[in-house]
């Protein structure tokens, strides 16, 4: 033992600039272990594009896809549920002209679609993330007036056959339409735009 | 021999001193209750979660692809598989029955008033761990409500603004619930929550036995030193420990074997119901094992009705009752939080409701039944009534807290007697 006098300043230094590099240490440490809840590779990978063919999709049917582990609709809509989506007022919705991020910019539009007959979204409730049901007639038990739509068993979000979500529900967001493109007539490409990749 | 071998031990950790000061030298008000079985009552489940669950995990397969058909290989091939499983299952309602009556319990007696904040804390922490327990492994049978239970609730991160939706992937880690979320939530409900929920039940016991234990009339039973004629004084011998610090009135037993021969009276009657539930009704109607779950999830395809078990409805019902999501969700964790914060919303300082107002009395009576309404709600379909219902019972659970905090400051309080009444 030295018989020095404390420098106080130097040890509260020497403490400080441990706890520092110690501190830095641990947060570097923690880095592996928060990071590898992220979605791992083959769980990203498993998000590829899926090719489907809808050569056999009759009107008012809906086909499931599976694309990311979650259902993807498509909808031949008949002429009739077309008029129906026109028909709905703005007021009934929140958010009748797609203004929210919900899909990409060529389905911003009245039917949220590519092709006015076809419709494609993710079948996820944008409240909590159940999978809506799809009224193809008989919705009127749920809106009135209206023959068609999706309504989510969870929390009871009503949406309409452009994926609109009505207010007064919980659903804060239209249904989100995913990337998609039309390889030829009959087949859609779903997860990616036209022209990338 | 014995004796030997004994002081043997002592002579390197303090076995006798520990077993003393906790057990056979505690002293515990002798006028505690009916209502003071429900904490040994949730050790004694915490057990049989730790047993049965130990037993679970050497059949159980945590994947995706695997988890279903092991759960229901353990309930037709494993011998007594069945048993263990069902032990397991009514041993996680039978949890929170014990908790929620040990928490009103609380409630009643002032038991979390001063000096008892920590202990309060430590049970409310003991509790979210708990709720966090329970919902993980709820998934790993992975039926379809596990699974869509599991999405509803993780659902809730991705309402909190910007940072929600990539909260909820890494949650999940993948785009849905999957794999991968099984397996992390498998190893979080196998290791890491029961130990941490090992260490606050240590922790809370510690905290407890410092303070001591409140009792029915909220009086206390230790006064400073010096304030004790000796003939009111206890005529048994505590630890030194407690002795030293406080006097200590004629109104105590000790803990062994007066409480523990009371509490396994009350084991009795619990494990006799547990068996009613275990052996004839082990899914309760619905209630306890919900019925979609004897199916295999499907990512693609939602029940008709997603409820989360019973012991989570009534948040579930305060959730659902705010029509904001975000705002839905900041009132279904203040709710838990108002509750955690009760030491400091209650401004009284009598504790036991017998010596506060009339209107303490009636508010913890609506309290409590209010719960329970909402508990149902948060368990059924929606009506427009019962959503109007759900919405009035929601202000009314927060109007509890309000209340408490307004009349709680110059509360007219009755006399408070000087020693325990019984």
């Amino acid at each position: 033992m030295s018989n020095a006098p404390v420098d106080n300043s130097r040890r509260r230094f020497l403490t400080v600039a441990t706890s520092v590099v110690g501190g830095a240490g641990a947060v570097a440490a923690a880095v592996p272990f928060i990071a590898s809840w992220n979605p791992s590779a083959r769980a990203k990978s498993a998000g590829a594009p899926v090719e489907v063919d809808i050569t056999k999709l009759e009107p008012g049917q809906l086909i499931r896809v599976e694309w990311r582990s979650k259902p993807v609709w498509i909808i031949y809509r008949t002429p009739e549920m077309l008029k129906q989506i026109d028909s709905i007022s703005a007021d009934d919705l929140k958010d009748a002209n797609s203004e929210a991020e919900q899909q990409p910019e060529y389905a911003r539009n009245g039917y949220r679609s590519k092709k006015d007959e076809i419709f494609v979204a993710v079948g996820i409730c944008t409240h909590l993330g159940c999978s809506p049901t799809y009224f193809s007639e008989g919705y009127s038990e749920v809106v009135e007036g209206i023959d068609s739509g999706f309504y989510c068993p969870c929390h009871g979000s009503k949406f309409d056959m452009a994926g609109r979500v009505f207010s007064g529900v919980p659903a804060g967001a239209n249904l989100q339409v995913p990337p998609y493109y039309y390889v030829d007539d009959n087949t859609i490409l779903i997860g990616e735009d036209e022209g990338a990749a | 021999m014995f004796k030997n071998l004994i002081d043997w031990i002592d002579a390197r950790i303090p076995m006798t001193r520990v077993y003393e000061m906790h057990m056979s030298k505690y002293p515990a008000p002798k006028n505690m209750n009916f209502w003071y079985v429900f904490g040994f009552l949730a050790t004694i489940v915490l057990v049989n979660q730790i047993v049965t669950g130990i037993w679970l995990t050497m059949s159980y397969e945590p994947s995706a692809a695997g988890a279903f058909a092991s759960v229901e290989y353990i309930m037709r091939d494993v011998e007594y598989g069945w048993v263990i499983r069902y032990m397991h299952s009514t041993g996680a309602s039978a949890f929170f029955v014990v908790v929620y009556l040990h928490m009103f319990r609380g409630m009643m007696y002032g038991s979390y008033q001063k000096p008892r904040e920590l202990l309060w804390l430590f049970g409310m922490f003991i509790y979210l761990a708990l709720m966090a327990e329970a919902f993980m492994g709820y998934l790993l049978p992975w039926g379809q409500m596990s699974y869509w239970g599991a999405q509803v609730i993780i659902g809730l991160f991705g309402t909190i603004p910007v940072i929600g939706e990539d909260l909820a992937l890494w949650i999940r880690g993948d785009y849905v619930v999957s794999g991968a979320t099984l397996n992390r939530f498998f190893a979080l409900h196998v290791i890491a929550l029961p130990l941490v929920i090992v260490i606050l039940v240590f922790l809370h016991i510690v905290a407890l036995h410092e303070v001591g234990s409140n009792n029915p009339d909220g009086v206390d039973v230790k006064r400073p030193k010096g304030t004790v004629a000796e003939e009111d004084k206890t005529k048994f011998e505590f630890h030194e420990y407690y002795t030293s610090k406080k006097d200590i009135l004629d109104d105590v037993v000790p803990f062994f074997p007066h409480m523990v021969l009371k509490d396994l009276m009350a084991f009795g009657v619990f494990i006799f119901l547990f068996c009613y539930v275990m052996f004839f009704n082990p899914d309760m109607y619905g209630k306890f094992i919900e019925h979609p779950n004897f199916e295999m999830a499907n990512n693609l395809k939602t029940p008709e009705h997603v409820f989360p078990v019973w012991y989570f409805t009534p948040f579930y019902a305060i959730l659902k009752a705010v029509p904001d999501p975000f705002l839905g969700v900041v009132a279904m964790f203040g709710s838990i939080i108002l509750l955690a914060l009760l030491p400091w919303i209650d401004r009284g300082t009598v504790r036991s409701w017998r010596y506060r107002c009339g209107m303490h009395k009636w508010n913890l009576i609506i309290f409590a039944i209010v719960f329970i309404i909402l508990g149902y709600l948060g368990g059924t379909p929606g009506t427009p009534f019962k959503e109007m219902l759900a919405r009035v019972l929601t202000v009314a659970y927060f109007g509890f807290f309000v209340a408490l905090y307004l009349y709680s400051k110059n509360e007219k309080t009755k006399p408070l007697p000087e020693r325990i009444t019984k």
